[in-house]
């Protein structure tokens, strides 16, 4: 059975003159008869198939619409026009460092990440100490957050993240977290995850990454999309376009 | 069926944690972890009190009996208002880093800034109880009639920061012109005027404002010495439910388009 089947899904978002000004130049530009509303199309008509136990790579250069396409996948937006079906519980792990607060300590920011990820409080403290231990930094769970460096805010991050049991992955630039030896310790992680029967996007700029890790692979284009199917293939032809731009 | 109500269970349990997450975050975040913080959130109202108590007694020359009270219980009231549906007006925008990337029910920053309102409202009333004691107002069964007012005022509260924070999105101008509206309707709502002198027809045209209603409410109970009407009411719960009504609305249709102005 098809685990994920998009079906000319599109995304428009809402920009300019409505996103900066307010109510106020908005009531003047109606009376004026001079109101414009103008829409971005950060995907336009996607269309893919993915079975269960797949991994799609999705590839594409900045702005291409990969991290919208995989909201709309998690659920978090809706597509503007077109239909999907996502068959199964999701776990969508997308730019994991934001998103926490400066102000509180390690600790309680671990809690409510996980209460924000659907954990339930006896499993977050049983856990808690792995979490802290997999992010090595035990050292600095009662000091506030915004005194870590960054690298040690995405290892934090991504071992919340990473105890997640779903059907369906949604990664989003994730496998790149820290520094050498993280690295390792991440991808090996979810690799367990993946090799665990979960259906997995995969979103990356290493095409080494992608060419070892997917079955299949999604080129997305200025919103536009390029190229679906077979790894090797896709994975040629982006290279080829990118060298063409250099 | 069995599956379905255990799932709904599963699902009530893990929004709780992620409640009482929340409302730890910003309960932290309003006080900054210290005694002072907690103090002076009940100090500011307190000294608002204060100024506008000495101002028109002394310069307005209003002696009416228990005049600080009348005061305290509009001003109350009034602040616990505006706290909350400033609160509210921000719940979405001030996660919008967590909302576009985790799917999660909105709402819920929206409660829990309200509860470290209630909060700090409920420290208020106490100080008010208080104040009413001193002030040779003896606390009365009478006054447990309050909780009626005062859960319209939080249903109130909430739907108006429904609203508030989905126009917010939308509109980045909205909190200053919502700051000019507050304290207009602080003038309106007769926290330190009496609202007697006027005719009857004026009278009525004041009911028009919720915040009065409820106001009055609780002045009815402590001052005056009875129980409101039922047409009052009614009228406390029709605001409240109204403005939840169209808050809900607002945010069950509008959800996933908030997402394309964040």
């Amino acid at each position: 059975m098809k685990k994920i089947e998009l079906n000319d899904v599109s995304v428009s978002y809402i920009v300019g003159d409505f996103s900066n000004v307010g109510l106020k130049d908005v009531i003047i530009q109606k009376i004026k008869g001079t109101y414009t509303q103008k829409e971005f199309l950060a995907v336009d008509r996607v269309n893919f198939a993915i079975e269960e136990g797949e991994l799609l790579g999705i590839v594409g250069t900045n702005g291409a619409g990969k991290s919208t396409l995989c909201k709309v996948i998690s659920g978090i937006m809706r597509p503007t026009s077109g239909t999907m079906a996502v068959r199964g519980n999701i776990a969508s792990l997308l730019e994991l460092g934001t998103g926490f607060d400066g102000d509180l300590t390690v600790k309680e920011n671990t809690f409510l990440r996980g209460a924000m990820l659907g954990y339930t409080r006896e499993f977050m403290n049983d856990t808690y100490k792995s979490i802290i231990e997999f992010a090595e930094l035990e050292e600095f769970q009662d000091r506030k957050f915004s005194h870590l460096s960054s690298g040690m805010k995405s290892r934090l991050a991504f071992s919340i993240a990473c105890l997640v049991k779903p059907e369906i992955l949604i990664l989003d630039e994730v496998l790149s977290v820290g520094d050498g030896g993280f690295r390792k310790k991440s991808e090996e992680k979810m690799l367990e995850i993946i090799k665990g029967g979960a259906t997995t996007i995969l979103v990356s700029h290493s095409l080494a990454q992608i060419r070892r890790m997917a079955t299949k692979v999604l080129w997305l284009d200025k919103g536009k999309q390029m190229a679906f199917g077979e790894t090797e293939e896709i994975c040629d032809k982006y290279e080829e376009f990118l060298n063409k731009k250099k | 069926m069995v599956e379905a109500i255990k799932e709904q269970i599963v699902n009530l349990k893990r929004h709780q944690f992620l409640f009482e997450e929340l409302v730890k975050r910003d309960f932290k975040k309003k006080y900054k972890r210290t005694i002072l913080g907690m103090l002076w959130s009940l100090i500011s109202p307190l000294m608002q009190l204060l100024v506008m108590s000495i101002v028109f007694t002394h310069f307005f020359g209003n002696h009416k009996p228990h005049y600080t009270i009348y005061l305290f219980a509009g001003n109350l009231t009034y602040s616990f208002f505006k706290d909350s549906t400033n609160g509210g007006m921000n719940s979405l925008m001030q996660n919008a880093n967590i909302i576009t990337k985790i799917n999660l029910p909105k709402y819920m920053f929206l409660l829990s800034k309200n509860v470290a309102s209630l909060i700090n409202f409920g420290l208020t009333l106490i100080i008010f109880f208080v104040f009413a004691a001193c002030d040779h107002i003896p606390f009365h069964p009478r006054f447990f009639m309050l909780i009626y007012p005062v859960l319209c005022l939080i249903v109130f509260n909430i739907g108006c920061g429904f609203i508030l924070s989905a126009l917010f999105v939308i509109f980045k101008d909205i909190q200053y012109l919502y700051d000019i509206f507050t304290l207009m309707l602080m003038y309106l709502s007769a926290i330190f005027y009496y609202t007697d002198s006027y005719s009857e027809r004026v009278q009525q045209i004041f009911y028009a404002n919720p915040l009065y209603v409820y106001i009055s409410y609780i002045r009815h109970i402590v001052l005056d010495g009875y129980i409101p009407g039922v047409l009052t009411h009614i009228l406390c719960l029709v605001y409240a439910v109204g403005a939840l009504a169209i808050g809900a609305l607002i945010y069950k249709r509008y959800n996933y388009k908030f997402m394309y102005y964040m």
